[in-house]
């Protein structure tokens, strides 16, 4: 921690060494200091930007936009870590309910022809409430709430997680 | 005249700086041996202004609330840009300033800078270190995973064990009888708010004491520059070991982003307060000492619960740890050997202790 | 004299008034079952305790030994209370406890006075029964109604406890068909119930406690029990297993199998042990099944390749998207998106697997290729995830980089000032 002595050495010879040296010193130290705090800064600034996917929390989530489905047709979307069926029936109106199979929890489908929700795998049945009313499933699939807000389909749980 | 000279000036008219920062130009740190072990308290600080840095920012996403906390996390970590980033730091800043803290106080045992005048210095320590352990329960709580809600469950549990006033304590920290949302909000607000608070005014009289009063040396050492003069060295804090200082925080910044990119925080799964808990059940890292030692008590001494003796003993041990410095009689060796003697058997005891309750099922 | 006279009358009234009363005693003692009273302590097989008999549902309902075996239950002289007079039947022949029981159990009018939804077709069915006609032919080795129902403590379908519980049939059944030596006349095979025992459908019912999986009595029937035919056993598998009957109504199978009389869905998957289903049904190995009737190397068996193929190449390509989304989380990565939509990858495989049931490549090829899509989305995500993570490393090389120059900077810089 104390100064190097250098001995003896031409002092011309070391001045030069040592101002270039120092130079060396200042642009590594400017450098390092220059490119630590870019490094630092660069993922706090772009973590300051709202990303585009807006965070609904755990509650919510678009399902699908107006239009996507036809009626009497439904389809399969994420909701939390299961699957949910976002059904639009004959007249026009959207249903919402989980899409796991109270029986033995296989993903249900909606079925246009028969306009009921079925379960492939041991034809159970559910219909358009979710209440299980044929076949193997014990209990009703979850029913969510349904809102159409703009152009987008919002499912939401009934009550608090 | 310098831009800096510039300032320098205006400041001088309007604060009397040069009276200001006199004591800090003084400042100087003891050179020898055993210096290396002074980066410690630094470091400490560091993680901490680090934590406050990542905490912040971490505020701008997370939504406390039973149905919101977990998915606000995993929004963090999945689509906040470079969110994995900070919430790692986060994490591991955290785990590391505690393991720093605690290196910091055995450092600060071990070379004796607790004597008088510091027994101030000493106490502001420990409640800080108190504090951060604060930090760490209610932080860990946060993501309302099943491991956090069931640590949480288990280590309020422990403080009602706690005779007369331990229930209403539970109460008070769970915000209710059992371990809810309303815990989480309750936890919330401690973390961001309460424990911020209380712990910037101990860290500026913490720093404050050190400042007046200088950084001690190890008694061998004073007794060896006594006896040769020439052997004292110092160096000025600024900016000597300032400099030094700032490269330990800088390694200390390598290490946390290698920690964070390396090895993330993981999610964990959401918490379910109905599902059973699951099996082997351990606090963190540094809670384990006294979770293991309580799992060794019988179920019970005598007629008094095992868990209550537990309790109450590492209440007074902390007691007593608190008020270590006064101890010291006015004898200069003796005593030190004891408290030396003590300090190596909890160093050994908390090590030995983590180890085992961290193999242990 | 005339006190004692006076007591002596007075004597006698109280003697006759007490044996008025000893008469009508029993009927102020609450309903007097004799019958009880004696057999409660008398050994098996005429034994009936108190304890016994009020489990049974017939005595719950008000019903008592006389409802059946006629007699006196106010008697306590066995001959008054076992005498013809009184209409007492004694043990029951074999033979007629089916009419016995029907005769109650037949009336509609006189079942909905206790249970209106209770069905009273009973004993119709049992006559069309393999049971029914054995018995009417003289064979009395068969099952009548207190075999299966128990007697003296038999108990409602719905009780746990009971012998005709869904979850405890098949052990009932078993006592007779498990039997070998008792089965020994009858011309059919006693492993049933070993077999069923090892089966899919026991797991689910007896052992998970779903009562919706099959037992005994749902193939074939209870009362009117009766092997289903071999040419309507798909009728009853499917049932439950409707989209592979579907499948199977494409098939080729469906005519080949009817023209040679095999019973359908059980030449694959037997009747009693149906295990769960592989995909090594469909090899060539152990295990397999076409191989039984089908030629090494003729079309059906190039055939049965193709639909292995297609079967193992989405088996594969969800594994493979497993094993790469694991190595993503492995590494701290966040691949929950595409964990979930792995579920949807195996349920088209599921799908595949019972579109398999038309033996049509085609069809199968549209299921196997809906998941394969999945499988390769997940892939793609799982990849993604890993070049993030070594986007990750880079970004950290780099600024480790830049903190290594300050590192050196400042060591060179304390150094050469000699602060």
């Amino acid at each position: 921690m104390a100064t190097t002595d250098r001995g003896l050495v031409t002092p011309g010879e070391q001045l030069s060494k040592d101002g270039s040296r120092r130079a060396f010193i200042k642009v590594l130290l400017g450098g390092g200091f220059l490119a630590s705090a870019v490094a630092f800064l660069y993922p706090v600034v772009r973590y300051l930007t709202p990303p585009k996917a807006i965070d609904l929390g755990g509650d919510s989530v678009v399902a699908g936009k107006v239009g996507e489905l036809k009626p009497n047709s439904g389809k399969i979307f994420r909701f939390g870590s299961r699957p949910g069926l976002l059904i639009r029936t004959a007249e026009g109106d959207y249903r919402a309910m989980s899409a796991t199979c109270t029986h033995l929890s296989c993903t249900v489908q909606y079925r246009e022809d028969l306009r009921e929700v079925w379960c492939a795998c041991h034809n159970g049945k559910y219909n358009l409430d979710g209440r299980n009313i044929s076949g193997p499933p014990p209990r009703p699939l979850e029913a969510f709430d349904v809102q159409v807000r703009g152009d987008e389909i919002f499912v939401r749980r009934r009550r608090e997680a | 005249m310098s831009p800096l000279g510039n300032v320098r000036n205006w400041l001088e008219e309007r604060l009397e700086w040069d009276d200001l920062i006199a004591p800090l130009r003084k400042k100087t740190v003891p050179v020898h041996r055993l210096s290396y072990w002074y980066f410690l308290g630094g470091i400490t600080l560091f993680l901490f202004l680090i934590q406050v840095a990542t905490g912040i920012l971490l505020l701008l996403y997370y939504r406390p609330g039973a149905n919101e906390a977990f998915e606000s996390i995993q929004y963090i970590m999945t689509q906040v840009q470079y969110g994995w980033l900070i919430r790692s730091i986060h994490s591991w800043s955290a785990n590391l300033m505690i393991f720093t803290a605690f290196a910091h106080m055995f450092s600060v045992l071990f070379l004796n800078a607790y004597r008088k005048p510091r027994e101030l210095t000493w106490v502001s320590g420990i409640v800080l270190l108190f504090l951060l352990l604060g930090f760490g329960f209610s932080g860990y709580l946060l993501p309302w995973n099943t491991l956090a809600f069931f640590a949480t469950k288990v280590g309020t549990e422990i403080t009602g064990q706690v005779p007369i006033i331990g229930q209403s304590t539970m109460v008070f920290l769970r915000g209710g009888e059992e371990v809810t949302g309303a815990t989480l909000t309750r936890f919330f607000g401690f973390h961001v708010a309460v424990l911020p608070g209380l712990a910037t005014l101990l860290i500026l009289l913490h720093l404050l004491l050190v400042q007046r009063q200088g950084i001690s040396v190890p008694p061998k050492i004073e007794a060896e520059w006594k006896t040769n003069p020439a052997a004292k060295k110092e160096m000025k804090f600024f900016p000597n070991f300032a400099l030094r200082e700032l490269m330990a925080w800088y390694v200390a910044l390598g290490v946390l982003g290698a920690l964070a990119a390396i090895f993330p925080w993981n999610l964990g799964v959401k918490a379910d307060p109905f599902s059973p808990a699951p099996a082997g059940i351990k606090p963190e890292w540094y809670f384990l000492f006294m979770f293991q030692t309580l799992k060794l008590i019988p179920a019970k001494v005598w007629f008094v619960d095992g868990e209550v003796i537990g309790v109450l003993a590492f209440g007074l041990v902390g007691l007593l740890w608190l008020l270590l410095p006064f101890f010291e009689s006015k004898q200069p060796l003796r005593p030190r050997h004891w408290i030396t003697g003590v300090a190596t058997f909890a160093l050994a005891y908390i090590t030995g202790m983590s180890i085992y309750g961290h193999l242990a099922k | 004299m005339a006190i004692l006279r006076n007591s002596l009358e007075c004597c006698v009234k109280v003697i006759g008034f007490l044996a008025l009363l000893a008469c009508f005693a029993p009927a102020y003692a609450g309903t007097k079952n004799s019958c009880l009273d004696c057999h409660t302590a008398l050994p098996d097989p005429i034994g009936v305790t108190q304890e016994k008999f009020a489990q049974d549902i017939h005595a719950q309902k008000g019903l008592t030994c006389v409802s059946c075996h006629g007699g006196d239950a106010t008697a306590d002289d066995p001959d008054k209370a076992m005498s013809r007079q009184a209409g007492w039947k004694g043990k029951i022949d074999r033979k007629q406890i089916p009419e016995l029981c029907g005769h109650c159990h037949s009336d509609p009018v006189y079942i909905r006075q206790f249970n209106p939804s209770l069905r009273t077709d009973q004993l119709d069915q049992y006559h069309t029964s393999i049971h029914g006609k054995r018995l009417a032919a003289g064979d009395t080795k068969v099952a009548v109604c207190i075999d299966c129902h128990s007697v003296h403590d038999l108990r409602a379908p719905s009780d746990p406890r009971s012998t005709v519980n869904p979850v405890n049939v098949a052990t009932t059944c078993s006592r007779c068909h498990s039997n070998a030596s008792y089965m020994k006349p009858y011309s059919i095979p006693t492993d049933q119930f070993a077999n069923y025992s090892k089966s899919v459908h026991h797991d689910a019912l007896a052992v998970r406690g779903d009562l919706s999986a099959p037992t005994c009595t749902t193939c074939h029937g209870n009362h009117g029990a009766a092997p289903p035919g071999i040419d309507r056993v798909q009728n009853v598998c499917s049932t439950c297993h409707v989209f592979q009957a579907q499948m199977y109504e494409q098939s080729t199978h469906k005519a080949a199998f009817q023209t040679s009389a095999l019973p359908g869905c059980v030449v694959c998957h037997s009747n009693h042990g149906i295990t769960h289903p592989t995909d090594a049904k469909l090899g060539n190995g152990p295990g397999a099944v076409c191989m039984q009737c089908h030629k090494p190397g003729d079309r059906c068996d190039r055939a049965r390749e193709e639909l292995l193929g297609s079967l193992n190449r989405l088996d594969s390509a969800i594994k493979q998207a497993d094993q790469v989304l694991g190595r993503a989380e492995a590494s701290g990565m966040e691949v929950s998106e595409a964990r979930l939509a792995q579920n949807q990858a195996r349920d088209a495989l599921t799908k595949a697997r019972v579109t398999m049931h038309s033996f049509r490549n085609g069809l199968v090829e549209q299921d196997v290729q809906a998941g394969l899509n999945i499988a390769a989305k997940d892939l793609d995500a799982g990849h993604r995830a890993m070049a993030e993570r070594n986007h990750r490393r880079v970004g950290l090389g780099i600024s480790l980089v830049a903190i290594g120059m300050v590192l050196v900077g400042l060591k060179l810089y304390i150094r050469q000032t000699g602060r």
